[in-house]
């Protein structure tokens, strides 16, 4: 794009970002300050993301953004679009095409090789903030690895409903040694996070906080021996292609209880019913 | 009826952003805004997007206030995210607000005082009755002007500094920091402090530096002086060793004197808090100095009880760009977290409907399992 550098930031920018990058991944599931430049798009927005994806990104990389598992939200429709014109990167919907995948709330159902990597956008880095509010506090605890106060949490769930409460931005523990945020994703994908191949690398802009889970890196959702850590999903297929292991939306059909569940991943739905998989609801892809 | 994934976002914003620049235009007959006009007549609007912007440029900032209809955050967004792609070629000396070409000064502290009081193009005093002649629009007969020469105008500060009434600030050599460059991190120095709360949003600053009058945090201000003009910016290039000037700038200061402290070894003296904005924001220097002092509580030694002056609190939250952003994040969708809170509803529900269902007594404190042991925790080091 005139009068921008490619993929917007500066070089400079870029390389302080990518110190901050490597720092992260040499210190897993660490919080790292780094000097988040002011984006045109909103803070809360995905600045954090765009930032990383910014330095990592190259010109022979195939870009993927996702909202929500979709390709198609609208948030992930405009940072895709920011990058195809201050980047002019090649773009996809495909998972498997990707060399970087730029997330929120979600981990793509295709399991990530080790040529990938995958930028979260990260709306709260701290995963102590609801019980702590204050930073200078949290930076003292993840120094001890006091973590007391997220174990009290858990506990005081089990006592109050029988079970751990938590389903979206389940904490968890990143090589045995930090308590981690894995962004807003439904716990539902927690377990993709741990030993994955590919590279995961969390931006939270408004924060100024980069952090990284290294690939192949244990992580480990919190939970007790006698009360394992249980995602959760909707026990329904999805009801356009059939999928049993996905992770669901919930679409409100009519205004007396009618329910449709399907696939948040919708390239992964997508490609299901090319493969000729046909759900409840769903139409022989020929048909379309 | 089958059902067909929603698609089409990309279509939808290239609409929605089309329908916004034809609202923005307005009724197509009346004539288009200039951004001469929104400079000169609609200032005060210019000088907010500058001030919380933090970019100097009134032409800039027309423009981004005619692109924001009006709204001065997203005005001041519009600047934000401009000016993070500008070079930095050099750092300006310090203004010497001493040098102010002084269009408004007051001091509620002194009667009068050595370049006396100038009340210059303010609204106090102003019956606040809605010009209906103003509506109808008209030449406005010029001001009237005098020729007596403006004198010298010291700072009240300086002149209570001279008495060793008020603190000294130490100066420094030090490099000041730079929030757009580098994350806050804490304890926090002033001069951070110092550009947060200038950068900061005028509502919120208001509101807490009322709250500190109001009891949460008071330290007995006094608007020492107030003055508004235009400075000039200078740098020193390296290669000349001499400052030279590169442009004016018209700035509010507000100079804030509150209760005295002391020791066994230096006498009681009057302390500062300090207030300048972009443009002319009377009401934003003065909030921002009542906030400056009632962050220095610590430092001060006196109890830190109130939110204005909890550092952390205020500096975390006095920038509109990042709260309006956060905020208004809530709009984008969350479909796939409120599914999973759906999905743990139900199962809570369903877990109290079948307990309920049971004939045993039902839910007594054995109910729910005590976990025993604590897996993670255990391996903790």
């Amino acid at each position: 794009m005139m009068g921008y550098n490619f993929a917007y930031l500066d070089e400079q920018t870029k390389r302080m970002i990518r110190r901050a990058l490597l720092k992260a991944v040499a210190i897993p599931g660490h919080q790292v300050p780094f000097g988040s430049r002011e984006m045109p798009l909103p803070y809360g927005w995905g600045t954090g993301g765009i930032q990383v994806t910014a330095s990592v990104l190259g010109q022979q990389d195939v870009l993927k953004v996702i909202d929500q598992g979709a390709d198609d939200t609208t948030n992930a429709v405009s940072i895709r679009r920011f990058f195809a014109r201050t980047a002019g990167v090649r773009t996809t919907t495909h998972t498997a095409a990707a060399t970087v995948i730029q997330t929120r709330h979600r981990i793509p159902e295709t399991k990530l090789r080790d040529d990938q990597i995958i930028v979260y956008q990260v709306p709260q880095p701290e995963p102590l903030f609801r019980l702590e509010p204050s930073r200078v506090e949290t930076r003292r605890m993840h120094g001890l690895a006091d973590y007391g106060l997220m174990h009290v949490k858990l506990y005081e769930d089990i006592a109050r409903y029988g079970q751990i409460s938590i389903s979206y931005d389940y904490p968890v523990m990143v090589n045995g040694r930090y308590l981690m945020s894995p962004s807003p994703i439904p716990s539902f994908d927690n377990p993709k996070m741990d030993r994955m191949p590919a590279l995961q690398l969390f931006g939270a802009g408004r924060e100024k906080r980069i952090y990284a889970i290294p690939p192949w890196t244990e992580v480990r959702s919190l939970d007790f021996e006698d009360h394992p850590f249980r995602p959760i999903n909707a026990p329904h297929p999805c009801g356009l292609c059939g999928a049993t292991d996905s992770y669901l939306d919930e679409v409100v059909t009519d205004d007396h209880g009618g329910r449709l569940f399907v696939c948040s991943d919708t390239d992964h739905c997508a490609e299901r019913r090319a493969a000729g998989h046909v759900g409840t609801d769903g139409v022989k892809e020929a048909a379309e | 009826m089958a059902y067909v994934a929603v698609k089409g976002g990309e279509r939808a914003i290239d609409n929605a952003h089309a329908w916004l620049a034809e609202e923005r235009r307005g009724d197509p007959a009346l004539p288009d805004l200039t951004l001469p006009q929104l400079r000169e007549q609609l200032g005060r609007a210019v000088d907010r997007a500058m001030a919380e912007g933090s970019l100097y440029d009134p032409d800039l900032g027309a423009l981004a206030v005619k692109q924001a209809q009006g709204d001065l955050i997203e005005a001041a967004f519009l600047l934000r995210a401009y000016r993070t792609t500008l070079p930095r070629f050099a750092h300006s000396r310090p203004i010497d607000t001493a040098a102010m070409q002084v269009e408004r000064r007051i001091s509620a502290v002194f009667k009068d005082l050595p370049g006396g009081q100038v009340l210059g193009p303010t609204y106090d005093y102003t019956h606040r009755l809605l010009d209906f002649a103003l509506a109808a629009g008209g030449p406005v007969p010029p001001a009237p002007r005098t020729d007596t020469p403006v004198e010298a105008m010291p700072r009240v500060s300086d002149i209570l500094r001279a008495e060793g009434m008020m603190e000294t600030d130490a100066p420094s050599e030090a490099e000041p920091g730079d929030l757009t460059r580098e994350p806050l991190s804490f304890p926090a120095e002033r001069d951070v402090r110092l550009q947060a709360l200038a950068r900061g949003d005028e509502g919120f600053l208001l509101g807490l530096g009322y709250s500190t009058q109001r009891g949460y945090g008071g330290s007995h201000p006094f608007a020492g002086e107030i003055r508004m003009g235009e400075v000039t910016v200078e740098i020193e290039p390296p290669e000349l060793g001499f400052a030279i000037e590169i442009g004016d700038l018209v700035v509010t200061e507000c100079q804030m004197v509150n209760q005295f402290k002391g020791s066994k070894t230096v006498p009681p003296q009057f302390t500062r808090g300090y207030g300048l904005v972009f443009g002319f924001s009377e009401r934003k220097a003065m909030a921002m100095a009542l906030v400056d002092r009632a962050m220095r509580a610590e430092e001060l030694g006196e109890d830190v009880t109130a939110p204005a002056q909890n550092v952390e609190f205020v500096l975390y939250h006095s920038d509109n760009i990042e709260a309006t952003g956060f905020v208004e994040h809530l709009k984008l969708p969350h479909y796939v977290d409120f599914q999973s809170e759906l999905q743990n509803l139900r199962r809570l529900r369903a877990e109290v409907e079948r307990a309920r269902d049971r004939p045993a007594p039902a839910l007594v404190d054995g109910d729910t399992d005590t976990p025993t042991t604590a897996s993670q925790a255990g391996s903790l080091p």
